[in-house]
């Protein structure tokens, strides 16, 4: 199908890389790191490319990368072995090794999170240094991704494609943020309820991921695979006049 | 020096400072020898502001002391501050300067080899924030350059020095050892946050 809105490009390498998603898909299906079902991950992998590709996701090259070494363990798997030996080492090993080795540091990253909220409200003469927790997006891309192919698979088949002004992305940024004027949070979900059409549910992902972008909301998720909350981000005081949703007068926070 | 005095101008000295100050540098603007001297100065004096519940605090932090102020007054500080917020680190750069912190000096496409993704945005943004800072260039083809952690990287993580940080082989999860979903959990959460039911 083609991109639901030509001149929007979000560039996920900001965000994550293809062995995020490999691991994020393996532990999503609680697979052994050191023994992964090279068919059933590579299919997953590739039907992620391809929701990435309806949403105009600017796909990295590294991705397809990715995606043509699994599709090379696959057909080694699938291949008579017999002569190994001469084709130098194992790409499987070598996919393992290096999922491995990056994990490691994306623990060591969490830990470094863990010690910033630590010190977070400690400040210092001089270039003072604060957090906003708020601001920028607190769970996975991948995350989002996953729910929005949940929400994807209730929509209506078939049908007739329609035409992408139908679904401006300014309507669903409203709907959104009018959603959000009575309360301080939705449930991912939720944004999604009325809508029946593929494509107007992709509207509504990217309004999504672009309000989060403008800051006008953000994503939170309290464990790994658990409901995903979209909350309204308070206006900060310096930007009076810059937002012109939401009640200010409310201070209830998450 | 005396003594009152010593601690007095070291009060001083700790108070002005706006960065770690090294015990060593301490040293020499007293004019003390005797490091072991300063250091149970400042150990006196932390112990005089926890004892008086002082609105400030002395700090062992980025291979320095420094005062800080105390957590329980942040929200006033952020509101004094209000437009001088910087952002959170996203997680690709925290990932990426996770690998810097443990592999320095190490060039860009050597962060790129292990996330198996471009990481320039990320890199530009540790640098902006002056977490990371070129520390030379690698001696091979093309002469890339080589990055590295600074002070500030380990002030606003809240580290005394780089050998703080876990070695990198205690972050191996073990296969299989990651919990369920923590379903029941985060089902009591959502409770407590919504009341009145989705």
């Amino acid at each position: 199908m083609t991109p639901v809105v030509k001149d929007y490009e979000v560039h996920l390498e900001m965000f994550e890389g293809p062995l995020d998603l490999l691991l994020f898909l393996i532990k999503k299906n609680d697979l052994d790191i050191y023994d992964i079902p090279i068919s059933q991950i590579t299919q997953e992998y590739l039907s992620y490319l391809d929701l990435m590709k309806d949403l105009n996701l600017e796909v990295a090259g590294e991705f397809l990368v990715l995606a043509s070494t699994l599709m090379q363990i696959k057909a080694r798997t699938l291949l008579p072995s017999q002569d190994s030996e001469e084709e130098g080492p194992d790409p499987r090993e070598e996919l393992v090794a290096k999922l491995v080795e990056y994990q490691k540091y994306k623990e060591a990253a969490k830990f470094l999170e863990a010690r910033a909220e630590r010190f977070k409200d400690v400040f210092y003469r001089g270039s003072p240094h604060f957090s906003d927790e708020e601001k920028t997006l607190s769970i996975g891309v991948f995350d989002l991704l996953a729910t929005l192919r949940e929400v994807l698979d209730r929509a209506e088949e078939g049908g007739m494609e329609v035409a992408g002004e139908e679904f401006p992305i300014e309507d669903k940024m409203r709907k959104i943020l009018h959603l959000l004027e009575s309360r301080p949070y939705v449930f991912f979900k939720d944004i999604f309820q009325d809508e029946r059409k593929r494509l107007a549910i992709l509207t509504c992902f990217l309004a999504l991921l672009e309000l989060i972008k403008l800051q006008k909301v953000f994503a939170r998720q309290d464990g790994p695979f658990a409901e995903i909350l979209i909350y309204r981000k308070e206006a900060p005081a310096s930007a009076e006049g810059g937002i012109d949703h939401g009640e200010h007068g409310t201070q209830e926070r998450p | 020096m005396e003594n009152t005095e010593l601690k007095s101008v070291l009060e001083t000295l700790l108070f002005i400072t706006d960065r770690p100050l090294p015990i060593g540098q301490l040293c020499k603007v007293l004019g003390e020898s005797d490091a072991g001297r300063i250091g149970s100065m400042i150990d006196e004096l932390k112990s005089d502001y926890a004892s008086r519940s002082a609105s400030v605090q002395i700090l062992e932090i980025a291979e320095g002391f420094q005062m800080a102020t105390r957590p329980e007054h942040a929200a006033f500080v952020r509101k004094l501050y209000a437009d001088k917020m910087t952002l959170k680190l996203s997680s690709a750069a925290l990932e990426t300067l996770s690998i810097i912190a443990y592999k320095q000096p190490l060039t860009r496409a050597e962060i790129e080899q292990i996330r198996g993704v471009e990481v320039i945005a990320a890199l530009e943004t540790l640098l902006e924030k002056r977490l990371v800072r070129v520390v030379g260039r690698k001696e091979t083809v093309g002469r890339p350059l080589l990055y590295g952690t600074t002070p500030e990287f380990l002030r606003h993580f809240g580290l005394k020095s780089l050998s703080e940080m876990p070695p990198i082989e205690s972050f191996r999860p073990s296969p299989a050892q990651d919990p369920p979903p923590a379903a029941e959990p985060a089902e009591a959460s959502l409770a407590s946050q919504n009341p009145e039911g989705a």
